[in-house]
């Protein structure tokens, strides 16, 4: 049996070490972490605007930057869908500007060609996370992306395939007189002939909850932009 | 393998087959359920183990004679939650898709059995070197579990092998649909059962 003093000694000794070496760690690798995370982010706007890496040019984090600083311009605005001017997507802190919400705006060739807003809630085990694109008219689904959640993969999961996330394109979340009604995520396949097929899209077979939550949430997030949107719908543009 | 002894072939290749951490001692069942829906997960899961798990036998090996014994199981603790952090940082660092989808289970591998089961019944007795290839061997046995159980879940669950498609266009178009109950835990279950009933066959052990 060794005596207490050695124990302590020991113990002291090895904490001491295995924190000097963790937090070496994690300080040198901060910085890649963080970048990985911005990256990821900037990717799934791009995706949700309907970009994609081509044989030509795959998606590194060097393109990924160079595409986004090319082609996307961000905006703010507040509870009323004015733009806030001077302020960037960076200058909101989530905790203090409840009233600012960022929107990311695609150009090409000088024309406006799609809005992407960031939208959030919980489905079943988690919160998503992702990107909602909608194109110039403000009232059509123009992509869909969601870059963190915790749902079964396979089940839940699968709102992060590419199958699923193009049944959104093509979508409209208005009726014809304007009204704002959301997209709703169907049990099974859409019916075509329905005339409310314009605003629906297939479900993820046992994943009813996640898909629960997707519509609730996802029309929660359209109504803070509705007005956004209401504005590039009845004056043709923002 | 002339590379290594008689002795030290038995140390690496007795968890792969005979005394294997999962089928045989029924260790690490937990982890081995949640990143088997995919094969890629699989992997470097079995990779971040492996890496954990040698490293920790060999740094606990060549401290054995100094560790005070009433502190034993909280040195080693601390030592594997250390390279487990570790792991879980440089794999975000590097390997940020994948790790995004490993979630907490990187996290989780403190707590699998085999981490601290092989620390106290081996490394504490053994040579580094032995016990290197202890932790090299259990890490495997693990893996290659893995490895088994995921390449059955996502073929049948999601008709791929890897992230490749391999049921063709085809048979969806004609009724064939993925086996949903593959991608949730239980599918983990009935194909481990399978694997543990098999290796018994084989390995030719019986109960008493």
């Amino acid at each position: 049996m060794r005596s207490n003093t050695y124990t302590l000694i020991f113990t002291s000794i090895v904490t001491i070490i295995l924190g000097f070496l963790l937090s070496l760690a994690v300080t040198a690798l901060k910085e890649r972490q963080d970048l990985n995370v911005e990256i990821d982010i900037k990717k799934n706007i791009l995706q949700s605007l309907d970009f994609g890496p081509s044989a030509k040019s795959p998606w590194t984090p060097d393109t990924i930057q160079s595409i986004f600083d090319d082609n996307i311009s961000s905006i703010v605005i507040n509870a009323k869908g004015e733009t806030v001017i001077g302020k960037s997507p960076e200058d909101i802190n989530p905790d203090v500007d409840l009233n600012l919400y960022p929107v990311y705006i695609k150009t090409m060739d000088g024309e406006i060609n799609g809005y992407a807003i960031p939208i959030s809630g919980k489905g079943l085990w988690s919160t998503l996370y992702g990107y909602f694109a909608v194109e110039s008219d403000g009232m059509t689904v123009k992509g869909i992306t969601f870059y963190k959640h915790g749902e079964t993969p396979g089940l839940g999961g699968e709102v992060e395939k590419p199958w699923f996330r193009n049944n959104f394109k093509g979508k409209k979340f208005v009726d014809n007189d304007g009204n704002l009604v959301g997209i709703q995520i169907m049990k099974g396949s859409v019916d075509e002939t329905s005339p409310d097929a314009y605003h629906q899209v297939d479900g993820i077979s046992g994943a009813t909850m996640t898909s629960k939550g997707l519509n609730n949430f996802l029309m929660d997030d359209l109504k803070i932009y509705e007005s956004f949107f209401n504005r590039i719908r009845t004056d043709g543009g923002a | 393998m002339a590379l290594l002894s008689k002795k030290s072939q038995v140390v690496l290749n007795d968890p792969l087959m005979n005394n294997n951490p999962i089928t045989l001692q029924v260790l690490g069942i937990c982890s081995a359920l949640a990143v088997t829906v995919k094969m890629d997960t699989a992997v470097v899961m079995t990779l971040a183990v492996v890496a954990v798990l040698s490293v920790s036998n060999t740094l606990i090996a060549l401290l054995r004679k100094l560790i005070p014994s009433k502190v034993r199981i909280i040195v080693q603790l601390a030592i594997i939650a250390s390279l487990v952090i570790l792991t879980d940082q440089i794999l975000k660092a590097y390997m940020y898709d994948i790790s995004k989808q490993l979630s907490v289970f990187v996290g989780l591998i403190i707590t699998n059995c085999i981490v601290m089961g092989r620390a106290e019944a081996f490394a504490m007795q053994n040579t580094p070197g032995k016990s290197f290839l202890d932790g090299l061997g259990n890490g495997l046995g693990y893996g290659m579990i893995l490895i088994v159980v995921s390449f059955f879940r996502e073929l049948l669950g999601s008709g791929s092998i890897y992230g490749f498609q391999v049921i063709p266009d085809s048979f969806y178009a004609a009724g064939y649909e993925n086996m949903g109950l593959m991608v949730l835990s239980p599918g983990a279950f009935i194909i481990l059962g399978l694997i543990v009933w098999v290796q018994r066959i084989v390995a030719n052990i019986e109960e008493e």
